[in-house]
């Protein structure tokens, strides 16, 4: 059974369908890309897993139970977390609140959120910022601080919008290696991403969205040379690779 | 019969106080639609507005409906330095809580009331026109009329006034440049930054024109109204409610809201009793918030 | 994190602040009963402000709306004396649970609703309350108000030690809840909502935790109002200004999510409103003095005394220091 099942997923807005039946499933272990334009529906189906937004039509199931509909903080107390594309840090509160108020989560004693939170700040590097205020901090440190957020609810899944949108190329490596290092501890990731490199180079397997529809599924290497894929990028908008 | 003509009286009178309402909403929904900010001063601007009528009218006898052409400039200037001053350093001034800009209105309006108590004490005034109590009525026109409705004068004269303000506005917001340029900013203020919008003098322009909009108000409501300096912060309240009801932001929306509150006010006021009325208004809110979280605007486009 | 020696030196000044309290009706010279008159509404105010703070200033939920539960509080006691004959001292337990039944109304209608909105929305609240209770005759006595035959002392130091129980125990309870998870979470909510959710936390949840924790303290100040003064109308206890915007106030200038701001805003903004009624001619411009002073620290010192004591000095002394960095 797959981790993470999608099953003819809508979502309309007034008379503009946003995301139009799409089926996929996330297997365990797995880092699974998912691509496409600008306005392909990648956040609007983001928000439908996570619970933000509630389907039109379609199932959404983790662990073969039903989530969609289910409200946010529900999902990610199933296991199963996320970041945003546009950062979201609790501007006031330092990297390290930033992590412990998401610690608390699965570990309600503050020693023990304690040791997860620096365990998690160690993991993603943010151990030297640690008690930074997290409105000062370089877009780079702040992409990175939402994953570690994420992390700290100790996900089985976790969902990274762009987690690697405008960094620069030092900080691109450095988050590769993290996301790679959360799929060794366990941890399937889904992720969004514009930049190709680093999709073609990390996912095992991608899922590629157009206009709401998915077009194409499968290996890198087979969503490379799928026409229909290169279709969307060259004939649509520039691709951003 | 007799409850019939009460009906029809009750929702006359009702529309020609709603007509005056949306007007009032108007100002702040175009306040809160371009800068994202609840204008709690916005009464006590009407205040200083229906102050500066009495005074046309006392001190040079100039009737209420020609002090429009003084109310209304002059409110524009309050308002255009009201914002330039206060409002637009808070903007820029970062603070835990964003609702700051809010509670900056409160302390203008604060200050504005007390400074008319101050200044002209809080004694209730009235300001008695000669046609204050004058009224038309359905059997004038209509002579085998079974019901018989009156129509006061100076209430009709106003909501004439209210419709022809209205009618202005939307003309200046959908024909005139400024106006495009204030629906923009309203809109979308990064796109409109790019478009070469100057959104700095537009949120000051706009602050200036709904400040204008209540003032006018306040020179249509002094031939009926008694005034006295706390008057501002029921009349805040009422653009408030108005405007949430008409949904955030919508100028055919406070049209509509304002009408809406202005019936239901009038009905509670006959088939409840007249200190009810303000709980009308606010289970009015209330039902909105709960039933109706978009407004009347949110309705229509619900359509 | 806060270690040992930091926690110890914060219940220190705690602990000094409440020694110091304790003794002053002791002290000659202060045990006026016009100086405890101050210390007693000082205070009160301290109450409400803490209350306020912990939804406004923590959980970011600015609420326009306390006299509501101001006012629940002070006619829960009110009716239970002149309709039950039972003590208004009641109204401090039974108060509770009716102003945390009322606080579970208010959420429900306005907690769906963001940022400025829900300032309207409490605001409504508070208005609605306040012309049922002058509409509701048989049971308010409506606008002649309720006046309480005798008052249990005559004397202020009982009414001083009541009331400064009443801060200590709302300290407290503020502090720990400030202190634990709870805190951690409203601050989250207060930052960014959407996050906070996603982040596996119950906002609905919490922010009605928020609210009734701060209705029910706001209420037993109402309560305790009522049992002080002896008198309660609508117009005092649900006033919209010198109820609802003043509990702002005493936050915004004390401090917005500042452990001591509440108490400091109390302070400062009853020594003023008494300098000010005492001045000749100025008196009767309060509301312009306070109005003007709302608009001055909202420009100048956003973070209140308290928060932006650092910024203060350095005005007043022209010294020059990096200002800390606040948290939690």
């Amino acid at each position: 059974m797959a981790l993470l099942e999608l099953e003819g997923v809508t979502k309309q807005f007034g008379g503009l369908t946003a995301v139009s039946n799409v089926s996929f499933a996330v297997a365990e272990g797995q880092i699974v890309g998912l691509i496409g334009p600008n306005g392909a529906g990648k956040t609007t189906l983001f928000n439908m897993i996570n619970g933000f937004l509630k389907p039109t039509a379609g199932q959404i199931r983790f662990r073969g139970e039903r989530i969609d509909g289910l409200k946010p903080h529900k999902v990610c107390r199933m296991g199963l977390a996320r970041t945003f594309q546009v950062v979201k840090p609790l501007q006031r509160m330092t990297v390290l609140d930033n992590v412990l108020a998401s610690s608390f989560l699965r570990f309600p004693a503050r020693a023990d959120a304690e040791r997860n939170a620096w365990e998690v700040l160690e993991f993603t590097g943010l151990t030297p910022v640690a008690n930074t205020v997290s409105k000062g901090l370089p877009l780079g440190l702040r992409k990175r601080l939402e994953i570690a957020r994420a992390l700290a609810t100790r996900p089985a899944l976790i969902l990274l919008d762009e987690a690697c949108a405008g960094l620069n190329p030092t900080e691109l490596d450095e988050s590769i290696r993290i996301i790679r290092k959360i799929r060794e501890t366990g941890t399937t990731v889904l992720i969004i991403e514009h930049h190709m490199k680093v999709i073609m180079s990390i996912s095992d397997h991608i899922v590629v969205l157009n206009y709401g529809e998915k077009i194409a599924e499968g290996s890198p290497e087979e969503v490379a040379r799928n026409p229909a894929v290169i279709q969307a990028y060259l004939g649509g908008e520039a691709a951003h690779a | 019969m007799v409850q019939l003509e009460v009906f029809l009286q009750t929702l006359v009178s009702g529309l020609l106080l709603g007509g005056l309402y949306a007007l009032i909403g108007l100002g702040m929904t175009l306040i809160m639609g371009v800068m994202k900010i609840i204008n709690l001063a916005h009464g006590e601007l009407m205040m200083v507005a229906m102050y500066i009528a009495f005074w046309l009218f006392h001190l040079l006898g100039m009737d209420p409906y020609v002090t429009l052409l003084v109310t209304v400039p002059a409110l524009f200037v309050l308002g255009v330095f009201i914002q330039k001053t206060l409002i637009s350093p808070v903007l820029k001034v970062d603070s835990i809580l964003p609702e700051n800009q809010v509670i900056l209105t409160v302390g203008i309006g604060m200050v504005l009331q007390n400074l008319a108590t101050l200044f002209f004490t809080s004694d209730y005034r009235s300001t008695p026109v000669d046609y204050a109590s004058d009224a038309w009525y359905l059997s004038d026109w209509w002579r085998s009329s079974p019901i018989e409705l009156s129509f006061s004068v100076p209430w009709v004269v106003s909501f004439g006034f209210a419709v022809a303000i209205t009618a202005a506005l939307w003309w200046f917001l959908q024909r005139t440049d400024a106006g495009k340029a204030i629906r923009a900013t309203a809109q979308d203020k990064d796109a409109a930054i790019l478009m070469g919008v100057n959104v700095e003098r537009m949120t000051v322009v706009t602050f200036g024109l709904g400040a204008a909009l209540v003032g006018a108000a306040g020179s249509l409501f002094i031939p009926m109204y008694y005034l006295y300096p706390a008057l501002g912060g029921r009349f805040t309240l009422i653009a408030f409610v108005i405007t949430i009801l008409g949904g955030l932001g919508s100028t055919q929306g406070a049209i509509i809201g304002g009408l809406i509150l202005g019936v239901f006010e009038s009905m509670t006021a006959t088939y409840v009793g007249m200190g009810w009325a303000p709980v009308g208004r606010f289970l009015v809110f209330v039902a909105c918030l709960i039933f109706l979280p978009g407004g009347v605007a949110g309705l229509m486009r619900r359509r | 994190m806060a270690s040992a020696a930091q926690t110890l030196g914060r219940y220190r000044t705690a602990a000094a602040v409440v020694v110091g309290l304790a003794v002053i009706p002791l002290v000659p010279g202060l045990n006026s009963s016009y100086v405890l008159h101050m210390l007693i509404l000082m205070l009160m105010w301290s109450v409400i402000g803490m209350a306020w703070n912990l939804l406004g200033g923590y959980c970011g939920q600015v609420s326009f709306g306390h006299a509501a539960f101001f006012g629940l509080g002070a006619y829960t006691g009110g009716i239970l004396y002149y309709h039950l004959g039972w003590s208004a001292w009641w109204g401090l337990p039974v108060g509770m649970v009716v102003v945390a039944l009322g606080a579970l109304g208010v959420g429900y209608i306005c907690l769906r609703l963001r940022g400025p909105y829900f300032a309207l929305g409490t605001l409504a609240m508070g208005e609605v309350l306040r012309v049922t209770a002058e509409n509701l005759e048989w049971l308010t006595e409506g606008t002649r108000g309720i006046m309480l035959e005798t008052r249990t002392w005559v004397a202020k130091e009982p009414f001083y030690y009541v009331i400064l129980a009443i801060a200590v125990a709302s300290f407290v309870v503020l502090e720990v809840m400030v202190r634990s998870k709870w805190g951690y979470y409203f601050v989250a909510i207060r930052e960014d909502q959407d996050a906070a959710e996603s982040l596996g936390i119950d906002t609905t949840l919490y922010k009605n935790i928020a609210l009734v924790v701060s209705a029910v303290l706001t209420g037993v100040a109402g309560a305790f109002y009522t049992c002080y003064m002896g008198y309660i109308d609508p117009e005092i206890v649900f006033a919209l200004h010198d109820v609802s915007i003043v509990a702002i106030m005493v936050v915004m200038v004390g401090g917005v999510a500042t452990r001591w701001g509440p108490l400091v805003g109390a302070v400062i903004m009853i020594l003023l409103s008494e300098v000010v009624r005492t001045l000749p001619y100025i008196g009767r411009a309060h509301q312009t003095l306070f109005g003007i002073l709302l608009i001055v620290i909202i420009i100048f010192l956003p973070n209140g005394v308290v928060g932006d004591f650092r910024k203060m000095m350095r005005f007043f002394l022209g010294r020059s220091k990096p200002a800390g960095a606040g948290g939690v």
